[in-house]
């Protein structure tokens, strides 16, 4: 039953697939930046610029990805803003990302040795080059592998823009098996394709954990 | 205020599926988090990629094999059953994972201890490491709880009446897009940060009853 739909139904699901990784690329691109900030800022020595930073990254990380997509996606256009399905699933899953990586990557500026900055500034550097020559760069990479865990995880959640009808993997896997009632072989196929991502990358996160063990 | 009274009628399914879907990992995951290191390669290997897999697929596709793959066949699953199988199955799988690490946390002493008390590897694992690993690995339990609470919210692709269901219900039925979803965020807000809160005391409680 199954090799011959999967013979006929693999350019789809490919096509879905390209989708689904530039969808994540997107989100990560646009999230992880955003989640530095929001780890200088949750780290700042201004209080209010701190307590409002924490507010906003619980009120992200208490959201479901599901939630904050049918905002983006069905929301935002009843106030006049608009986008695509394409970048209302990279935007949805980008916000998730800034408030799920602002707490990694806070755990990683924490990291970074307080003599580092100390003796910094006994170099005679201003607070922001000590920021952006000494913190960042060491908290950053400290923070490296647990980010590819957390990418993994949002690959898996562009799964959830079929239900902004994003032609992604799991919509072409779904549209497909709804037209031939052969759900079990397609999304079979679907699932494998996810797999054959998200394992070899699960890997490769350990193996950059193992490494970073060792230079701790 | 009709959006919200709606809305939270929701929540004891989000519950049970949530409480379901966990109660079966935290039980499945033992034997799987066991046979993760058994003493047979055959067996460790069979474990190792069953948890991959599970891991791996991202949870609306399992859902969806379940529903659709397993429930249009000779059986019919409901969409409760479908989405409390689906969150059962990972959950096993990220629960064995959980306990794995729990056990490597125990130190030899506890093993080296208890076989030189003439246990045997039987009474080791239920009497003295089994309950340490329990309790280390409560913390890493609530925090994958309450991202099972915010991953059932997926159950409401196959029509399971939880919270972001009845907001979509809302949405419709008003024609207002955005009130009752934000609506959604908050109930799923305030009913996780308190959760995270106490996870985290927990975490600290914790962590002082465990020999190490």
């Amino acid at each position: 039953m199954s090799l011959s739909d999967w013979a006929e139904n693999y350019p789809a699901l490919l096509s879905g697939l390209w989708v689904s990784i530039r969808v994540t690329a997107l989100a990560l691109g646009i999230g992880m930046p955003l989640g530095l900030l929001l780890a200088l800022s949750a780290n700042s020595p201004k209080k209010v610029l701190r307590y409002v930073t924490i507010g906003v990254v619980e009120i992200g990380r208490g959201t479901p990805a599901l939630v904050v997509l049918q905002i983006v996606y069905f929301g935002l256009p009843t106030v006049d803003v608009t986008f695509s399905s394409f970048f209302s699933a990279a935007i949805a899953l980008a916000l998730t990302t800034a408030a799920y990586t602002s707490e990694i990557l806070r755990g990683g500026l924490q990291a970074v040795p307080s003599g580092e900055v100390e003796a910094a500034s006994a170099l005679g550097m201003v607070n922001r080059d000590t920021l952006r020559f000494i913190v960042i760069p060491q908290g950053v990479r400290v923070a490296i592998p647990p980010l590819m865990g957390f990418a993994v995880l949002i690959f898996q959640a562009s799964s959830l823009a079929y239900t902004i009808a994003l032609p992604e993997l799991m919509s072409q896997a779904y549209s497909t098996g709804s037209s031939t009632f052969r759900y079990m072989s397609i999304l079979g196929l679907a699932g494998l394709m996810y797999a054959a991502i998200t394992i070899p990358a699960s890997w490769l996160t350990g193996r950059a954990e193992r490494r970073m063990a060792r230079h701790l | 205020m009709g959006y919200l009274q709606a809305i939270i009628t929701g929540i004891p399914m989000t519950l049970l599926v949530t409480v379901a879907g966990f109660t079966l990992g935290a039980i499945g995951g033992i034997p799987l988090a066991l046979a993760r290191r058994s003493r047979f390669a055959v067996l460790r290997i069979v474990a190792r990629t069953v948890i991959e897999f599970l891991r791996g697929i991202p949870p609306i596709v399992w859902i969806f094999l379940i529903y659709f793959g397993i429930g249009t066949g000779a059986i019919t699953i409901s969409p409760l059953g479908a989405a409390i199988a689906a969150f059962g199955v990972i959950s096993c799988a990220y629960m064995a994972e959980i306990y794995r690490g729990g056990l490597s946390a125990i130190p030899a002493g506890q093993w080296e201890a208890s076989a030189a008390l003439g246990m045997g590897h039987r009474d080791q694992l239920s009497k003295v490491v089994g309950p340490q690993v329990l309790r280390v690995s409560i913390p890493a339990s609530a925090t994958y709880a309450i991202g099972l609470l915010k991953d059932s919210s997926i159950a409401y692709t196959v029509g399971v009446q939880e919270i972001l269901f009845n907001a979509d219900m809302q949405a419709k039925q008003a024609s207002d897009a955005i009130v009752p979803f934000l609506y959604a965020a908050l109930v799923y807000v305030i009913i996780t940060i308190p959760c995270a809160w106490a996870a985290r005391s927990l975490d600290s409680g914790l962590r002082r009853k465990v020999a190490r």
